[in-house]
């Protein structure tokens, strides 16, 4: 196909988005939603979620990029139209997050045609929730340095150990999971699994509270719980590659299966208003020269990011193939929590009252969010971790270790 | 409907925008390495601080570069320019920034913009002059460095056909090396947009005593500077600065990105060389952060850059918008990498003859140039917030009034 085709092609399926989403913008959920999926906390707010998440991937929203054969809908480069529409459009989010951008395109990249049947197809409807189990209390930022151990029994191994800061481990059926197989070798002792959860004999998900005082993530503890080897993903000893590709996915750097919606473009427009509604020195906030140009340092930071997504994919204005899309994590978690710092700043006294105070404004959107947003700047490799990924693999400056 | 014209995905920066691109690279690191600047602009202190002599440039390499055609970049063919796109444009100038070329490119294109924003029999003659090489700058600031296009300089008055320029036209960037000046005087409410030879009678130039060793500037002096029909090329000027000014800041921003580009660079292979406490600098995180930090706001400061420029091409409503963006980004994008730039040298970077302080000087001057981030974000919180209310009663809190 020419890629004149290909641009018209893409030109149909963005009217298409733009108009379904339109027509099926889904009711107002039953209870509030949170503001990212790694905060989804109750039944009814995973009833709703799940539910959207379906419609979208019936509509070849969610996993537009994927093989028919893996659920699928093949239409290559996709994605990125249907992510940047549903951005746009203010709707819910997928809630399968950890399923969508970091499950499918690591088991798509490294799993057999067994395993890629199996499970990609309940990553894109969503009708399978994933979680992450990566981090435990000894491995954090030095990833690598993983207890939980898998030991071979045969046509299994038998799991035992303790993950933290497990998002979405209360609904989640499937775990991918590091563990650590040889104590010989730091990094090639890692084996990576696709992890029975939900009702799995020997596996206790525990909530854990976060600062906000709700619950959001767990710690998640094995006691010799047994993995079928058809679960094992990519070669023993080989799980640190595999992890490497799950975190490049995680952090931005693809397209993933599905992402979008929640409202993130709206936040200028939302601090606009906020100021526009509140009173400061006497004056309406959006009056007041130095909210103003707050203000403004957002919004540019804002069309910054949304061209340097552009800019990434010009690659004679691009130096080095990674340099910007190494920065979305870093820069899209600091947006986030500059934005609701602002918002906390210019709410002033009123940002004081918790959501269920009834004269919160935005029903206590802007401290919440702000508390919460140190959630994307630790989680995902803390932006310390970031920095010093983009310092080395980027700017070539010799490794932190 | 509203008709609003959309930017290329690419930016409209394809295969000759590139080539044009790269050939200028390739010809300014062979006629102007950092040595080669170095010897020529800062020789030694006293010339120019001491003894207030204008800093020399090579005119060698001008008459090549005019050879080229690059005076005719942003010229209409039927003109005898090459009619290069102002993105294309936006990466030949950033080259410049790069290389800090020392010359009166810039503001032969400024000049052109403006004229050509004008149309007409009298700026079509001037510009086929610039096309055939005459170098040319804008006379539109006045004594308080407004960089508002309404505010002009100088003051005209009709006398028979002609018109009479008095006044002082301030900071005219490498005016010594003008052969034209295109500037603007108010004429009863009216603001008409002239040209005059830098030689003309009653016009005189005063150099100004700067920083920067990669221009001139000079403070130019009308006194009764009488203008001919084929000298006035709009009597209705207001509009016409207006329509220019966005691109305009498009040069400046894209000189900043390509000497804060370099600035960076520079810094990371002195992060990667030297060693203290057995480690090459570049290991301490105090080092490598703030220069990815750098790195992420010249990426911000260049994709907003490229936007600006493609939103202008395709005359979208956004394109004002677009432009202070980029502006404030790259301004403040080169004032942090100057600053770390120097900090991270240590002693070396703080001595004269090292010479980071001609890319400091040259991006501290373009900073300020045209507007500094503060000004184009009080200019975008107009156009994005709305104006400040200047009612008593729109604006102030009746409980506190
Ligand atoms: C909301 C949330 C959700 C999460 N969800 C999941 C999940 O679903 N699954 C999962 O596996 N994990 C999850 N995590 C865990 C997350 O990946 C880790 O918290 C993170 O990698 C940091 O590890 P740590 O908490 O042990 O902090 P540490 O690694 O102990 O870091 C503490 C501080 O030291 C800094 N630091 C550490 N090493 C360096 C260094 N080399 N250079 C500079 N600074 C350094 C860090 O940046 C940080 O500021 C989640 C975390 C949060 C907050």
């Amino acid at each position: 196909m020419s890629s004149a085709d290909l641009s018209l092609e893409h030109h149909e399926f963005g009217e298409y988005v733009r108009r379904w989403l339109a027509e099926n913008a889904p009711p107002p959920p039953p209870e509030r939603l949170p503001i990212t999926p790694i905060e989804v906390m109750t039944i009814g707010q995973r009833d709703y979620l799940q539910a959207w998440q379906r419609k979208c991937y019936d509509a070849g929203l969610v996993g537009a990029d994927y093989p028919k054969d893996y659920g699928g809908h093949g239409n290559i480069g996709f994605q990125r139209i249907a992510n940047q529409e549903m951005n746009r459009a203010g709707v819910p989010f997928l809630i399968n997050i950890v399923g969508l951008s970091m499950a499918a395109p690591t088991i798509l990249q490294h799993g057999t045609e067994e395993q890629k049947r199996k499970f990609i197809p309940g990553c894109l409807s969503g009708e399978e929730i994933w979680c992450q189990g990566f981090s435990e209390p000894g491995a954090g930022s030095d990833l690598a340095n993983q207890r939980t151990s898998a030991v071979r029994l045969g046509d299994e191994w038998i799991v035992n150990g303790h993950k933290v800061w497990t998002s979405l481990g209360h609904f989640a059926k499937w775990m991918i999971l590091v563990t650590r197989t040889s104590k010989d070798d730091k990094y090639n002792g890692l084996t990576y699994f696709l992890c029975p959860i939900e009702g799995h004999p020997g596996v206790t998900v525990r909530p854990l509270v976060k600062i906000t005082g709700e619950t959001g993530f767990n710690e998640v503890f094995f006691q010799d719980v047994r993995i079928p080897d058809a679960y094992r993903l990519d070669d023993v000893g080989k799980g640190w590659a595999v992890a490497m590709t799950t975190l490049l996915a995680e952090r931005g750097a693809s397209e993933g299966a599905g992402s979008g919606g929640g409202g993130g473009e709206s936040a200028i427009r939302d601090l606009i208003a906020l100021a526009r509604g509140t009173w400061r020195n006497g004056l309406l906030a959006a009056d007041d020269p130095v909210t103003r140009d707050a203000i403004m340092k957002r919004a540019i930071v804002a069309e910054g990011l949304r061209q340097n997504a552009k800019r990434a994919r010009v690659p004679a204005l691009c130096d080095h193939p990674m340099r910007l899309p190494l920065q979305q994590k870093l820069t899209g978690s600091e947006f986030q929590q500059d934005n609701a710092r602002l918002g906390v700043e210019i709410a002033g006294a009123h940002s004081t009252l918790y959501k269920r105070d009834p004269r919160a404004p935005q029903a206590g959107h802007w401290p919440l969010a702000f508390l919460n947003s140190y959630g994307n700047t630790i989680a995902a490799g803390t932006n310390e971790i970031q920095r010093n990924i983009l310092g080395e693999r980027v700017l070539g400056l010799p490794k932190s270790k | 409907m509203s008709t609003t014209k959309t930017a290329l995905r690419d930016f409209g920066f394809g295969q000759d925008e590139a080539m044009l691109r790269d050939m200028a690279r390739k010809m300014l690191a062979e006629r102007l390495p950092m040595e080669r600047l170095r010897t020529l602009v800062a020789a030694a202190p006293e010339p120019v601080y001491d003894k207030g002599e204008r800093p020399p440039w090579d005119e060698q390499l001008w008459a090549e570069i005019v050879a080229l055609g690059w005076t005719g970049l942003a010229v209409g063919e039927a003109e005898g320019g090459s009619n290069i796109s102002l993105v294309g444009i936006a990466g030949i100038v950033e080259e410049v920034g790069r290389h800090a070329l020392p010359s009166p490119l810039i503001p032969t294109l400024m000049a052109s913009l403006v004229l050509r924003a004008a149309g007409g029999d009298v700026a079509c003659e001037i510009l086929k002059r610039i096309a055939g090489g005459a170098t040319a700058s804008l006379a539109v600031t006045n004594d308080r460095g407004s960089w508002e296009p309404e505010d002009a300089p100088l003051v005209a008055s009709e006398q028979g056909g002609d018109l009479v320029l008095h006044g002082e036209a301030r900071f005219v960037q490498d005016a010594f090396k003008a052969n034209i000046l295109v500037g603007s005087a108010k004429l009863g409410d009216k603001l008409v947009l002239w040209a005059a030879k830098t030689n003309a009678d009653g016009l005189s130039l005063q150099a100004d005593h700067i920083h920067d060793l990669t221009r001139d500037q000079a403070s130019v002096h009308f006194n009764g500077v009488r203008l001919g029909a084929d000298s006035i090329v709009s009597r209705d000027g207001a509009e016409i600065l207006k329509t220019a000014w966005p691109s305009l800041l498009v040069l400046v921003s894209a000189d900043l990105c390509g000497a804060s580009e370099r600035l960076l660079q520079t810094t990371v292979d002195y992060a990667k060389e030297r060693v203290q406490f057995d480690r090459p600098i570049g290991f301490f995180q105090a080092v490598k952060h703030p220069l990815v930090n750098a790195m992420v706001e010249i990426d911000r400061a260049r994709s907003l850059l490229y936007h600006a420029a493609a939103e202008i091409v395709a005359g979208s409503g956004r394109a004002e918008i677009a432009a202070h963006m980029a502006k404030s980004a790259a301004s403040d994008a080169a004032a942090f990498i100057s600053d770390r730039a120097i900090q991270l040298h240590g002693g070396i970077g703080f001595t004269w003859e090292y010479g980071l302080h001609i890319y400091f000087k040259r991006n501290l001057h373009n900073q300020t140039l045209l507007g500094d981030g503060v000004h184009h974000r009080k200019k975008l919180a107009d156009l994005l917030i709305g104006p400040v209310s200047t009612s008593p009663n729109l604006g102030r809190d009746p409980a506190t009034s």
